[in-house]
C-alpha cells in the first residue's frame, strides 16, 4: 500500500469494466419520503447492476433520485421521514435490505464506502484528518491506535496528499478542498478490500484543475484497487471521462441505460439528448455563444401523475406520454430507454464524443 | 496562549472595578445602619454615633468610597463588623465549602444533563423525549429554596435517610485538613482505614448537591439535546455514518465533541450562578459555605463582609469564563486565541 504509483494516464473508458461478475443488484426499488405536504416518491421502480471493477455512472439534474439511489445501498436514508417500500438489494448475493443494523455497520467502510460531494463539511472539523482515517480502521478491525494511525498515514500517501505524517496531523479547516477530498477518498478505502465506492458528486464543489486530479486519481485506484465505483453526477463531463455504463435518471425514474459510448453516440432519450446537447463542448457551440437549454423546470414530485414525468418539458411530446409510463425497450447490448417516442430522436446535433 | 490569558486577566482590572463600585454604592444606600444593628436596640444616640466615627460611617459617602478602593487595591477587605476577623479570612475558611458543593452539584448535572440530553436528542419525538425535556422544564421553574425544604422533607424528615443540614455528623470529632470535606475523608480513610468520616460527608453532600444542581441540570439537558440536533444534520455525520462507525461512537465522540461548544458556555455561565444560587441552598442546609455567610452578614449590615464576598464571588465568576474561552480552543480547533 506504500508504494506511489505513477499517475497512469485515464485510458478509454469502458476498457477496464469487465463485465463478468456481478457486485451488486438493485431490484424494483421503490423509495418514499413521508413528509406534511404528502409523500414524494423519490425513487421508482429501480433496478441496477454494478459489476465487479465497473464505473457505474447515475446522472441526473438535482433531485432526480441519484442520492437517495446510493443511500438506500448503504440505508443512509433518514428513517422517518424515508421509507425503502420495496425491492432488493443483493450485495455479492445477500440483500442488504434485510440484514440486521449492526451487519450493515460491518458492510459500510469496508465492503460499501462513500465520498461525498462537498469536502467542505464532510469531515469533521474537530479530529485531525489521521485521527478520522484511523477511527475507521480501528472501528472494523482490531487494531491499536498507533498502527490505525500509520495505516491513515499509508492511504493520505496513496490518495498523493504530499508529506502525508504532517498532513495526518491537520485539522480539516487546514487542508484545501482537493485535499480534503482526497482525505476523504483515503478514508473511503480504508479497509482491507475496498469493494464499492459510492461517488456523490465528488467533483462538484471542486475547481476545474482540481475535478481533474480528483477523477484522475478515482480511476487509477480503482483500477489498483480493482473495486467497483458508483459515481453520481450530473456532469456530462465526468461521465465522458470516467463511466462504463451509464443509467440516466430523471424525477426518480431511470430513463435510459448504456454503456458510454452508446449514450454519446445514439441517445434514445430526449431527455439525454437534451444533456448532451447543452454541453458546451457540443461542436454546435463552435460559432454561437449561447448555450441550449432544457425547457420548463423539474416538475414536482409531490404531484407527479402516472405518465412520463419529462412529458411537460418534451420536444417530441405525444398524447400517451402524459398518461403512462414508457415501458422499457430493449436496443440490444445492454442499451434500453424508457420512451414512447424514441424512434423520432432527431440526433443531428449530437456532441460528438471525444 | 499565555498571552492571551493575560491579557483576559487584565480586563479583569475594570470588570471589577466596576463590580466594586455597584456593591459598594449598592449596601451604602439600603436601609438600614451596622452601629445601629450592632449596640442593640437599647443603645443611645451618643454611643450610636462614637460607633459611627469608629467605623468610618460618618465620612461623606464618596470619601468612603475612595477609601475603600484603595484598601481593596492593597488586597485588604477590611473586616468584619461582626466578628472583627479579616474578611479574607473569614473567606478563606468558607471557601472550600461553597466550591465542593458547587464542584459536586456542577458534576451531577453535567453528567446527568449531558445523558439526558443526548438520549432525548436521539430519540427525538418519543415519549423518551416528552418526558425528559418535560422534567427539565419543571426543573428549571422550581425555585431552589421550595426544591430544598421538599427534599428534606421526603428524604430526612419522612424516610429518613440522609441529614437535613451541615457538612459533618457533629458527633463524630473531626479535623479538616483541606476543608474539602469528602477529599479529607477520602485522605482520613487511606490513612488509617477510618472510612465514617467519607461517609458521613458523602451522606451531607447528597441532598445539597440535588437542590443546587437540578436548575443547571435541566438547562444543561435542553441545551445539550438542540445542539445535539443540530449537530446530527451536519455532513460529516453522514461520513461517519458512511464509514461504518458503530452508531454509539459517532454520539458520544463524533457528534457530542461538535455539540460541546454551547453545551461548555452553559456549564460555565450555570456554574457561577451555582455560587448566588448557593446562598439559598446553603442557608436551608446549614452549610457553612460563602452563600449563608454573605447571607448572615446582610441581616447584620456587615458592610465589609457582603461587599467582600461578593467581589470575591464576581471574580471567580469572571475566572471561570476566563477557563470556559480556553476550553473552547481545547476543544475546537478552529478557535484560535490571539
Amino acid at each position: 500500500m506504500t508504494e506511489r504509483s505513477e499517475n497512469i494516464p485515464n485510458t478509454e473508458p469502458g476498457a477496464h469494466g469487465s463485465k463478468n461478475e456481478i457486485l451488486l443488484e438493485m431490484e424494483n426499488i421503490n423509495v418514499s419520503f413521508y413528509v406534511q405536504r404528502g409523500v414524494i416518491r423519490a425513487v421508482k421502480n429501480l433496478s441496477l447492476t454494478i459489476h465487479k471493477g465497473e464505473t457505474l455512472t447515475l446522472v441526473g439534474e438535482s433531485g432526480c433520485g441519484k442520492s437517495v439511489t446510493a443511500h438506500t445501498i448503504n440505508q443512509l436514508i433518514p428513517m422517518p421521514p424515508g421509507k425503502i417500500e420495496s425491492g432488493s438489494v443483493k450485495y455479492r448475493g445477500r440483500d442488504l435490505l434485510k440484514l440486521k443494523k449492526s451487519e450493515i455497520e460491518a458492510l459500510r467502510g469496508t465492503q460499501i464506502s462513500m465520498i461525498f460531494q462537498e469536502p467542505m463539511t464532510a469531515l469533521n472539523p474537530v479530529f485531525t484528518v489521521g485521527e478520522q482515517i484511523a477511527d475507521v480502521f480501528m472501528s472494523h478491525q482490531k487494531m491499536k491506535h498507533q498502527e490505525a494511525f500509520s495505516k491513515a498515514i499509508e492511504l493520505l500517501d496513496l490518495v498523493k496528499i504530499p508529506s502525508p505524517a504532517e498532513r495526518a496531523k491537520s485539522y480539516p479547516h487546514q487542508l484545501s478542498g482537493g485535499m480534503r477530498q482526497r482525505a476523504m477518498i483515503a478514508m473511503a478505502l480504508a479497509s482491507p478490500e475496498p469493494g464499492l465506492m459510492i461517488a456523490d458528486e465528488p467533483t462538484t464543489a471542486l475547481d476545474v484543475t482540481i475535478q481533474a486530479q480528483i477523477l484522475d486519481l478515482l480511476s487509477d485506484l480503482k483500477k489498483k484497487i480493482n473495486m467497483s465505483l458508483l459515481l453520481i453526477t450530473h456532469d456530462m463531463g465526468v461521465v465522458a471521462e470516467m463511466a462504463d455504463r451509464v443509467v440516466v435518471m430523471y424525477a426518480g425514474s431511470k430513463v435510459e441505460e448504456a454503456d458510454v459510448y452508446q449514450i454519446f453516440d445514439e441517445p434514445c432519450h430526449p431527455y439525454t439528448l437534451g444533456l448532451l446537447n447543452s454541453l458546451p463542448s457540443n461542436p454546435k457551440y463552435k460559432n454561437s455563444a449561447r448555450l441550449e437549454a432544457i425547457e420548463g423546470t423539474v416538475p414536482d414530485l409531490l404531484t407527479l401523475g402516472d405518465g412520463c414525468p419529462f412529458a411537460n418539458r418534451c420536444t417530441y411530446v405525444s398524447e400517451i406520454c402524459a398518461e403512462v409510463f414508457p415501458q422499457a425497450v430493449d436496443l440490444g447490448k445492454g442499451h434500453t430507454v424508457w420512451c414512447h417516442n424514441y424512434t423520432k430522436i432527431d440526433r443531428s446535433t449530437n456532441v460528438e464524443q471525444d | 496562549m499565555v498571552k492571551y490569558i493575560v491579557k483576559r486577566l487584565l480586563l479583569l482590572i475594570p470588570t471589577l472595578f466596576g463590580v466594586i463600585t455597584l456593591v459598594f454604592f449598592m449596601i451604602a444606600l439600603s436601609p438600614g445602619d451596622p452601629a445601629r444593628v450592632m449596640l442593640g436596640e437599647r443603645a443611645n444616640a451618643e454611643q450610636i454615633e462614637e460607633l459611627r466615627q469608629e467605623l468610618g460611617l460618618d465620612k461623606p459617602l464618596i470619601q468612603q468610597y475612595g477609601l475603600y478602593l484603595k484598601r481593596v487595591v492593597q488586597l485588604d477587605l477590611g473586616k468584619s463588623i461582626a466578628t472583627g476577623q479579616k474578611i479574607t479570612d473569614e473567606i478563606k475558611v468558607r471557601f472550600p465549602a461553597t466550591i465542593e458543593l458547587a464542584i459536586w452539584a456542577m458534576i451531577f448535572a453535567t453528567i446527568v444533563g449531558i445523558i439526558l440530553g443526548v438520549t432525548s436528542a436521539r430519540r427525538r419525538n418519543s415519549w423518551v423525549d416528552y418526558t425528559t425535556m418535560g422534567g427539565a422544564l419543571v426543573g428549571v421553574s422550581m425555585p431552589v429554596f421550595w426544591l430544598a425544604l421538599v427534599l428534606i422533607m421526603i428524604f430526612s424528615v419522612r424516610l429518613d435517610l440522609l441529614p437535613t443540614g451541615g457538612r459533618m455528623n457533629i458527633r463524630y470529632y473531626f479535623e479538616p485538613i483541606t476543608n474539602y470535606y469528602v477529599l479529607d475523608g477520602l485522605i482520613i480513610f487511606l490513612k488509617t482505614g477510618e472510612s465514617k468520616f467519607f461517609i458521613s460527608a458523602f451522606q451531607h453532600l447528597v441532598l445539597p448537591t440535588v437542590a443546587l444542581g437540578t436548575i443547571p441540570l435541566a438547562i444543561i439537558a435542553r441545551t445539550t439535546r438542540s445542539s445535539i440536533l443540530e449537530v446530527l444534520h451536519q455532513d460529516y455525520i453522514k461520513t461517519a455514518r458512511s464509514a461504518g462507525i458503530k452508531e454509539n461512537r459517532v454520539i458520544y465522540r463524533y457528534t457530542l465533541k461538535n455539540a460541546l461548544l454551547p453545551i461548555i458556555t452553559v456549564i460555565g455561565l450555570q456554574f457561577g450562578l451555582l455560587l448566588s444560587g448557593a446562598i439559598l441552598t446553603e442557608t436551608i442546609f446549614a452549610w457553612p459555605g460563602i452563600g449563608k455567610w454573605i447571607y448572615v452578614s446582610i441581616g447584620a449590615r456587615d458592610y465589609p463582609a457582603v461587599q467582600g464576598g461578593i467581589i470575591f464571588v464576581s471574580t471567580f465568576f469572571v475566572l471561570i469564563n476566563l477557563v470556559v474561552d480556553i476550553l473552547y480552543s481545547v476543544i475546537n480547533p478552529k478557535v484560535r486565541l490571539q
